[in-house]
């Protein structure tokens, strides 16, 4: 796969002018290049080594230590099911056995038209609402099988499934890679001083207006 | 939608009698909005902090005793006074990395009122003169982070961040910054290697903490967004008023996450240190007790890093201190409630799991002993445990967090609660932590895993007999 597209590295650019060091940019951006791929591959990561100003070698160890960033190829919808303690109470486990079962592929496999992938996954932060999944990071809560299946059967229809939360009513659930729907921008006049460590040796203006003042 | 409701909109959160301190938005569907925001008293709190000099900022936090709501549970006005003066620029960054097993409140209020968060942030930059914040925000909340991303847009476009806030000369720059999945990117020290760009491994401290040696190697606050998410609240009343709310040593309210097997499981604001886990358990207004009429058998209090309490110790309030001598903490407020029909052996195997997945792999006790752990109990609960099995488990453990652990009372075998903290061999506590379910289960539960490794050794092993009451094996 490939490395980022023109108007990817433009946004990288400007993800990276928001950090005092480049390299704080470096999360941010392999999602960039997921959201772009569905995964991050080799030439991405050598892309934004040189984007950041860091070798390739260190952009793959930060990479391979957070388990969201895949290195192959997975589903269109990644399907992450909570089995942690308060899911499994409520039946966490038994989900994730249907659905292994419906889709024909253990945890951590895709199914052969590459529509979704299934993860055994750790708290995911819903648990008074177990047991709960997420799909591409969009939350289904309080699941019986049959939420599920209707999940997967809206999703191979292309439609949004009602039992998937997503910010506004209706909206898609975007392909695996991207996150949110917004992004923050920042326009160069609206920043206050964004500039390396290093730059500044005194304390803020309106700490040291404050001290005169008394 | 009344009191005792859930919230269809915000899952999980139940509207409960009582002042709402972080949560008072929740009811409103549009909470997350700017128009719901400035139409409730949003950034009022900023306006009276920027009529104040950042020193009687600081200094009303710090007489209001907020409590660190990310699980130590450190004031956050002295944890502010840390930075040593004269070196700057000074860093704040907002731990929204919330994984901890059995944690849901951090998550809600990121979704349902960004604009509190951000305003909170506002307010701590000024008091104590920090450059920048960054908003760390775990990489599996797409919601949360889309929501900040609207809320921190619409908040530069009004003047409220960027340069010179509201006329004032008060100037600072918020960024949302996003995790990738892991949860010891919690730890404060994990979360700046991660905000460098680095493997998220936590640094060694002391010496240096990171309010003296933080990001780039800056004095860095690193707060948790509820704490965070009190500060406009605080500045809108006073360090009195927040006072009249909760115990003395633990003022005002607190976000607690029931979860597990009782009648109405859910997200609380309640008064810390005058509430207690009964209250909270049994309550009607809470969560009514246990479902299908079953019994409690043990609940694990502070997410699964806290050791477990079981059902003579309902009656602790929901106070730091009581708790820590009780055997255990109130951590991030996330109580996961077991009944009579759970297993003891797979739910220490689950959450041991856990540690075993998320350990970093920096500190050998932890990478080896969290998995040597899971397997032992892996195979105990399927069945094929063998004598000397739980010695060996216990071993391990020892081998990460020495001496005897924080563990609770037990009055029928008289045996006495062993205050928290655990020591440790680890540079953080993600490795005695996975200590926590197996002392915990062994010491209330170790029949449950005595008679599975007879019956293992049974069917495995005819020609062996075990004596379960001597515990030792017969030859026969």
């Amino acid at each position: 796969m490939s490395r980022l597209s023109d108007a990817n590295v433009a946004l990288a650019h400007d993800i990276i002018r928001r950090y005092p060091r480049p390299k704080s940019a470096l999360i941010p951006l392999l999602h960039l290049a997921q959201e772009q791929d569905g995964w991050v591959s080799d030439d991405a990561m050598s892309h934004l080594a040189e984007l950041v100003g860091v070798t390739p070698a260190e952009v793959k160890g930060t990479c391979t230590f957070y388990e969201m960033f895949k290195l192959h190829p997975v589903g269109t919808y990644m399907v992450n099911i909570c089995t942690n303690l308060s899911c499994q109470l409520l039946g966490g486990e038994e989900l994730l056995h249907h659905a292994e079962e419906t889709l024909g592929i253990r945890a951590g496999g895709t199914t052969e038209d590459g529509m979704f992938t299934i993860e055994d996954v750790e708290c995911i932060a819903a648990c008074t609402e177990a047991p709960c999944i997420q799909v591409n990071y969009r939350f289904g809560l309080r699941l019986t099988h049959d939420d599920f299946d209707d999940i997967i059967a809206a999703l191979r229809a292309g439609n949004t499934p009602d039992k998937l939360i997503t910010s506004n009513p209706g909206e898609p659930i975007p392909s695996h890679g991207t996150l949110g729907l917004a992004r923050q921008t920042m326009t160069e006049e609206q920043t206050a001083h964004i500039i390396a460590p290093e730059q500044i040796h005194e304390a803020p203006v309106w700490l040291t207006a404050a001290a005169k003042d008394n | 939608m009344a009191i005792g409701d859930y919230v269809p909109h915000a899952p999980g959160y139940v509207e409960t009698p009582g002042t709402k301190i972080v949560t008072s938005r929740f009811t409103y569907e549009d909470s997350y909005t700017m128009e719901r925001y400035e139409a409730t008293g949003g950034y009022e709190g900023l306006r009276a902090a920027l009529k104040r000099t950042p020193e009687e900022v600081h200094g009303e936090t710090r007489d209001a005793t907020l409590l660190g709501r990310g699980g130590a549970g450190f004031p956050a006005g002295i944890k502010w006074g840390f930075c040593p003066p004269e070196v700057w620029p000074r860093y704040l960054v907002v731990n929204g990395d919330e994984s901890e097993p059995g944690t849901y409140k951090d998550r809600l209020l990121m979704e349902r009122d960004p604009h509190q968060l951000i305003e909170g942030c506002l307010i701590a930059c000024y008091a104590i003169g920090l450059s920048q914040c960054f908003l760390y925000v775990r990489g599996e909340m797409a919601i949360a982070q889309q929501r900040i991303a609207d809320a921190l847009n619409e908040a530069y476009a009004k003047g409220y961040i960027g340069q010179n806030i509201l006329g004032s000369d008060f100037s600072v720059d918020i960024v949302l910054h996003w995790g990738a999945g892991a949860y010891i990117v919690g730890e404060e020290t994990a979360l700046i290697e991660s905000l460098e760009g680095n493997r998220g491994m936590p640094r060694l401290k002391p010496p240096f903490f990171p309010a003296a040696v933080g990001l780039y190697g800056q004095p860095t606050i690193v707060n948790n967004v509820e704490t965070l998410a009190n500060l406009p609240w605080l500045m809108n009343n006073s360090a009195e008023e927040y006072k009249k709310y909760g115990s003395e040593t633990s003022p005002g309210t607190r976000m607690f996450a029931v979860s597990g097997q009782v009648k109405r499981p859910g997200v609380y604001e309640v008064e810390q240190g005058v509430t207690t886990y009964e209250d909270l358990l049994y309550g009607d207004d809470y969560c009514q007790g246990m479902r299908d009429g079953r019994t409690l058998k043990a609940f694990v209090p502070g997410g699964g890093s806290a050791p477990w309490l079981f059902p003579e110790q309902v009656s602790l309030p929901l106070e730091a201190r009581p708790v820590g001598a009780a055997g255990t903490m109130l951590g991030s407020g996330a109580i996961m409630v077991m009944d009579d029909s759970s297993c003891a052996v797979k739910s220490a195997l689950r959450l041991v799991r856990f540690y075993a997945r998320e350990s970093c792999g920096k500190c050998t006790p932890c990478r080896e002993g969290t998995s040597w752990e899971e397997k032992i109990l892996q195979r105990i609960h399927d069945g094929h445990g063998r004598p000397g099995d739980i010695e060996l488990l216990l071993d391990v453990a020892d081998n990460i967090s020495p001496g005897p652990y924080p563990v609770a009372s037990d009055e029928s075998q008289g045996l006495e609660a062993v205050p928290f903290p655990p020591k440790q061999t680890t540079i953080c506590p993600l490795g005695p932590s996975s200590v926590a379910p197996i002392t915990s289960a062994l010491r209330r539960f170790r029949h449950e895993f005595d008679e599975k490794i007879a019956m293992a050794v049974t069917t495995n092993h005819p020609e062996i007999s075990v004596d379960l009451d001597s515990k030792t094996e017969v030859s026969s």
